[in-house]
C-alpha cells in the first residue's frame, strides 16, 4: 500500500524545491492553526486560571494562566453568598424536562408528518417551516403577553412549557424518519401492531442516532436558553443559571469587582456542555449542519 | 383531497407508494393528527397566538396594568409605529441610533465571521497537517458556549485593566476603557486624519432626527468588543459549514489545476470558490438574519449603554417594554425588526429554492448530510 500512496519519482531538482515549500507550507500552516487555537482557546484559560485567584492577582494579572496563590475564595462565596445552587437546580429541571418533551413530541410529530397520510399534512408542514424563520428575539413581548394571560407567568409552568416543542426538532425527525426503510413498519403493522406501538417500539429504536441529536440540541439550548427566561419569570426563587449569572454581573454585585466569583460561576454553568461536546462532538457537528440547512 | 395531491412526492420520495385500505387510511387520519397535536397546542399556543396578541398591543398604549384585552386599554392605532418613523422626538431617536448601532454592527460582523470561517476551513481542511481534529474542536466549541457565560468571560477580557489592554500593553498601545467609550470608531478615524470638528454640512440635519454625523459615526468602541465576542463565537459553526463544502470539492478538480500551473491564490479564486460559493451565500445570509437578533450580549455587557451605543433594535424593544413599560412601543419595535429579518430569511429562501431546482428531486439537505456526518 506504502508504495501506491507514494508519489510519483520526480526529477530530484525539482523534488528538493517542492520538498522545502511543502515544509514552509506545512509551518505556515500550523502557525496559523496554533494563533488562532490561542485566539479560541485561551480565553477558556484565562477564566479558569482567574476563577482560581484572588481578586488582587485576577486585577494585576489578568493575562497568566497560573494563579498565584490559588484561592478557592472563589468558589466558596459562589455558594455561601448567591443563589447558585438554586438557580442550578432549577437549570437542571428546565433542562431536563424540556429535553424529554422535546424528544417525545418532536419525534411524534416528525414521524407522523414523515409517515402518516393525513387530511392537512402539508399544510401542517409548511407551517413548521415557516414558524422555524420566526426570529426568537422578536417574540420576548408576545411570549410575555401570553403567559401572563394564562396565569403562568412566574410559575415554573411558563419557565418550561412554552420550550416542550421546537418546529426545528420536529423538521430534524422527519428528515430522518424518511430516510428509513418502510419496510420494517410495514412487517409490524402486517403482524396487528397500531400506529403508536410500531412507533414505539420499532421505529424510534431504529431512530437513535437522530434521537441522539435532537436530545443533545435540545440539552444544550435548554441549558443555555436566556431570554425566555427573561420574560417568563420575575421571581429570584426561579431563575435559571444563565438568568442569574447575568443578574450577578448586571444587578447585584456590579461591574468591575468580584471577577473570580463571576468567573467561576460562569465556568460552573460550561462544564455541563463542554462535557457533553466532548463525549458527543460528532453528533453537535451534524446538529449545526442540519441547523443551517433547515434555514 | 389537494392537499393528499400535495403530499404525494414526498410520499414517492420516501419510499414505495404504500397501498391501504380505507379503514387504516381513517385511523392514519386520526393518528397522525394525535401525533402532531402536542406540536401544534404548544407551536399554536406560544408562537402563533402571541404573534397575534403582540400585533394587537401594537396598536395600543397599554402600560402592563391588568389585561390589554380589554376595552379599557386605549386602541392608537398606528401611532406607535409612526412614532417610530416620523414624529419627532425621544422614541424616534432611540430607534434610529438603535438601527445605526446594528447596521454598523451587522456591517462588520458578517463580514468578518465570514472571512474567518472560511480562512478557517481552509487551514483546517489542509490535508499535509496532522491534528486538525483537535483544532476543529477548539475553534467550534465557543459556539455551543452558554451567551450568558461568555459574556461574562469577555467582560473581563475587555475590564480597564483586562487581558486585553494587557496585551495591547505589550505593543505599547494605551488600550482604551472598552465599556465606557462611546466615540465612534469612524469619528476616531476622522480624528486621527484632523478631523476633529463635525463639518457643519453633516450636522444641521439628517434623515430621520439623527444628523448625517451621527449617522456616520461607526461602531463605538464599546460596541466593538461586543463584534469581537459574537465574530469569535459564531466563526466556528460557520467554519463547520465551509469545510462540509470543502470536503465535497473533488481533490481531482484541485490536482488537475496544479498540473495545470495554477499558483495556490488562482486555485482558491477559481476552482474552490466558485464551488463553495451557495455555502458562502447561506453562510452570508445566515450571518444577517442572526445578527440582526443580536440581545443577550447587549443585556449582559453593555445594556445599550455607554450613551446608547450598544442599543440595537431587539434590545431597546426589550426595554421598552419591560423597563419603561410601554408595552405598544415595544411590540411595534419588535414588528419592524420581524419584518427586517423575514425579508432577509425571504431572500435566502428564494435563492436555495431556485438552488435546490437546478438538482434532482431528492431534498438537498438529505443528499448532503448523511455524507457529512
Amino acid at each position: 500500500m506504502a508504495v501506491l500512496t507514494d508519489r510519483p519519482p520526480a526529477p530530484a531538482v525539482t523534488t528538493r524545491r517542492a520538498d522545502q515549500r511543502a515544509l514552509v507550507n506545512r509551518f505556515l500552516g500550523y502557525a496559523i492553526l496554533i494563533f488562532f487555537g490561542l485566539v479560541f482557546l485561551y480565553p477558556f484559560v484565562i477564566q479558569i486560571a482567574s476563577s482560581f485567584k484572588t481578586e488582587p492577582d485576577a486585577a494585576a494579572h489578568p493575562l497568566s494562566p497560573v494563579p498565584d496563590p490559588v484561592s478557592l475564595a472563589g468558589f466558596e462565596r459562589i455558594f455561601a453568598g448567591t443563589a447558585f445552587p438554586l438557580w442550578l437546580g432549577n437549570s437542571l429541571l428546565v433542562t431536563v424536562l424540556v429535553t424529554l418533551g422535546r424528544v417525545f413530541f418532536d419525534s411524534l410529530a416528525g414521524y407522523a408528518l414523515a409517515r402518516l397520510r393525513f387530511r392537512g399534512r402539508a399544510g401542517l408542514f409548511a407551517a413548521i417551516i415557516a414558524v422555524m424563520a420566526v426570529p426568537g428575539v422578536v417574540l420576548l413581548i408576545p411570549k410575555f403577553l401570553v403567559l401572563n394571560q394564562l396565569g403562568m407567568y412566574d410559575s415554573y409552568a411558563g419557565l418550561i412549557v412554552p420550550l416542550l416543542a421546537d418546529a426545528a426538532g420536529v423538521f430534524i425527525m422527519k428528515q430522518f424518519f424518511e430516510s428509513i426503510p418502510v419496510s420494517v413498519e410495514e412487517a409490524a403493522r402486517i403482524d396487528g401492531a397500531g400506529t403508536f406501538r410500531t412507533f414505539w417500539s420499532v421505529v424510534l429504536p431504529m431512530a437513535k442516532p437522530a434521537l441522539i441529536t435532537l436530545t443533545i440540541l435540545s440539552f444544550q439550548g435548554s441549558w443555555n436558553e436566556f431570554p425566555h427566561s427573561l420574560v417568563a419569570v420575575q421571581d429570584p426563587g426561579l431563575f435559571t443559571l444563565p438568568r442569574g449569572l447575568a443578574d450577578l454581573v448586571s444587578g447585584s454585585l456590579g461591574k468591575g469587582t468580584q471577577y473570580p466569583l463571576k468567573l467561576g460561576a460562569a465556568l460552573l454553568a460550561t462544564i455541563p456542555v463542554a462535557v457533553l461536546f466532548v463525549i458527543f462532538q460528532r453528533y453537535f457537528v451534524r446538529g449545526a449542519n442540519e441547523g443551517a440547512d433547515k434555514g | 383531497m389537494a392537499t393528499d395531491a400535495l403530499a404525494a412526492p414526498a410520499t414517492a420520495q420516501a419510499g414505495p407508494p404504500r397501498r391501504r385500505t380505507g379503514g387504516i387510511r381513517s385511523n392514519e387520519n386520526v393518528a397522525g393528527w394525535l401525533f402532531v397535536a402536542p406540536v401544534i397546542v404548544i407551536l399554536g399556543l406560544f408562537l402563533l397566538l402571541p404573534i397575534l396578541m403582540a400585533l394587537w398591543v401594537s396598536l395600543t398604549d397599554w402600560n402592563g396594568q391588568g389585561s390589554p384585552f380589554t376595552g379599557r386599554v386605549p386602541f392608537v392605532g398606528t401611532e406607535n409605529y409612526t412614532r417610530l418613523f416620523t414624529e419627532d422626538g425621544l422614541a424616534r431617536r432611540d430607534f434610529m441610533t438603535s438601527i445605526r448601532n446594528n447596521i454598523y454592527y451587522v456591517a462588520i460582523v458578517v463580514p468578518a465571521q465570514t472571512v474567518l470561517a472560511l480562512g478557517l476551513a481552509l487551514v483546517v481542511n489542509n490535508r499535509m497537517l496532522k491534528g486538525k481534529g483537535f483544532f476543529r474542536t477548539a475553534f467550534y466549541f465557543p459556539s455551543v458556549t452558554s451567551s450568558v457565560a461568555i459574556s461574562v468571560v469577555f467582560l473581563f477580557l475587555f475590564a480597564n485593566s483586562g487581558a486585553v489592554n494587557a496585551l495591547l500593553g505589550f505593543f505599547g498601545i494605551d488600550g482604551p476603557q472598552w465599556f465606557a467609550d462611546s466615540r465612534g470608531v469612524l469619528h476616531l478615524l476622522l480624528g486621527a486624519v484632523g478631523v476633529d470638528q463635525p463639518p457643519a454640512a453633516l450636522t444641521d440635519g439628517g434623515p430621520f432626527g439623527l444628523t448625517w454625523w451621527d449617522w456616520l459615526s461607526g461602531p463605538s468602541v464599546a460596541m466593538m468588543s461586543i463584534i469581537c465576542l459574537v465574530v469569535w463565537t459564531t466563526s466556528g459553526t460557520f467554519m463547520l459549514m465551509f469545510l462540509a463544502a470543502l470536503q465535497n470539492v473533488p481533490v481531482a478538480l484541485d490536482e488537475a489545476s496544479i498540473l495545470d500551473g495554477a499558483t495556490r491564490w488562482q486555485r482558491f479564486r477559481h476552482v474552490t470558490l466558485p464551488l463553495i460559493k451557495p455555502t458562502t451565500f447561506l453562510v452570508l445570509t445566515l450571518g444577517l438574519i442572526g445578527s440582526w437578533q443580536v440581545f443577550d450580549q447587549v443585556y449582559v455587557m453593555s445594556q445599550g449603554e455607554p450613551a446608547k451605543t450598544t442599543l440595537t433594535p431587539a434590545y431597546l424593544s426589550y426595554r421598552t417594554a419591560f423597563r419603561d413599560f410601554d408595552y405598544g412601543s415595544g411590540a411595534a419595535i419588535s414588528f419592524v425588526l420581524f419584518l427586517i429579518i423575514i425579508l432577509f430569511t425571504l431572500v435566502q429562501r428564494r435563492v436555495m429554492a431556485d438552488r435546490d431546482a437546478e438538482r434532482p428531486r431528492r431534498g438537498w439537505w438529505r443528499r448532503r448530510v448523511p455524507e457529512r456526518s
